[in-house]
């Protein structure tokens, strides 16, 4: 299945991009979306993010269906 | 209870005021600005961004915990984004409560949690014309 993901901050920043698409194995869950963005970010040194489905942060179990909207989290910084 | 992502200048005492009541004892107002000095480095700017909708979400979904737990609803919360300079406003709580100590306990929980929780990012300019995203988790180097 081809996903778009979200991206923000750094990780935007390095991969020149406000989004990206990955392939992902059939019936994927939050750690095939993370094992993606990571091979996709390749060696660059980006810190390690959360994944929010749906504006709400998800286990790496918690399973992503087509027509969901999935982000990258960098460590956040706000306040 | 209302809080809001915004990109324009915060306003601590419309805060206040939004918040303020007879039936309140206490009233707090907390109010983040942007330092000069960050881990040694001189700050000139921040550039605040966020992840629009889930920002909100998460911010509205902390104040309502914060008032379950805190027996209040008289609670106003400003997020601003955007590019911002020294000692300029990032966030503003305004509290309000019967109670000093639940005020003042309420707003505690409130800056730790919007820290922890919502998405939003910094990269702080420096003086040498560097700019680098602020990683709390990162190990000191």
């Amino acid at each position: 299945m081809e996903l778009d993901v979200l991206l923000f901050a750094s990780w935007a920043e390095a991969l020149g991009a406000q989004q990206v698409r990955l392939s992902l194995p059939s019936e994927p869950r939050v750690a095939d979306v993370l094992a993606a963005a990571e091979a996709r970010a390749g060696g660059r040194p980006l810190p390690r993010p959360l994944v929010a489905v749906n504006h709400r942060y998800a286990k790496p179990d918690t399973p992503v269906r087509a027509g969901d909207e999935v982000a990258l989290i960098p460590p956040v910084a706000g306040g | 209870m209302r809080s809001a992502v915004v990109d324009h200048p915060l306003d601590p005492t419309a805060l206040l005021a939004e918040v303020a009541s007879t039936s309140s004892g206490a009233s707090t107002l907390f109010v983040g600005t942007v330092r000069r000095v960050n881990d040694g480095k001189d700050v000139t700017g921040i550039d605040y961004s966020a992840y629009g909708p889930m920002a909100e979400a998460e911010l509205a979904t902390i104040v309502a915990e914060a008032a379950a737990r805190f027996g209040t609803e008289r609670i106003a919360v400003e997020h601003r984004v955007g590019t911002l300079t020294l000692g300029e406003a990032s966030i503003v709580i305004a509290v309000s409560h019967a109670r000093r100590a639940a005020a003042m306990d309420a707003q505690r929980y409130l800056i730790e949690e919007i820290k922890k929780r919502v998405p939003v990012w910094k990269r702080e300019h420096y003086a040498d014309g560097s700019r680098e995203w602020v990683d709390p988790t990162a190990v000191p180097a």
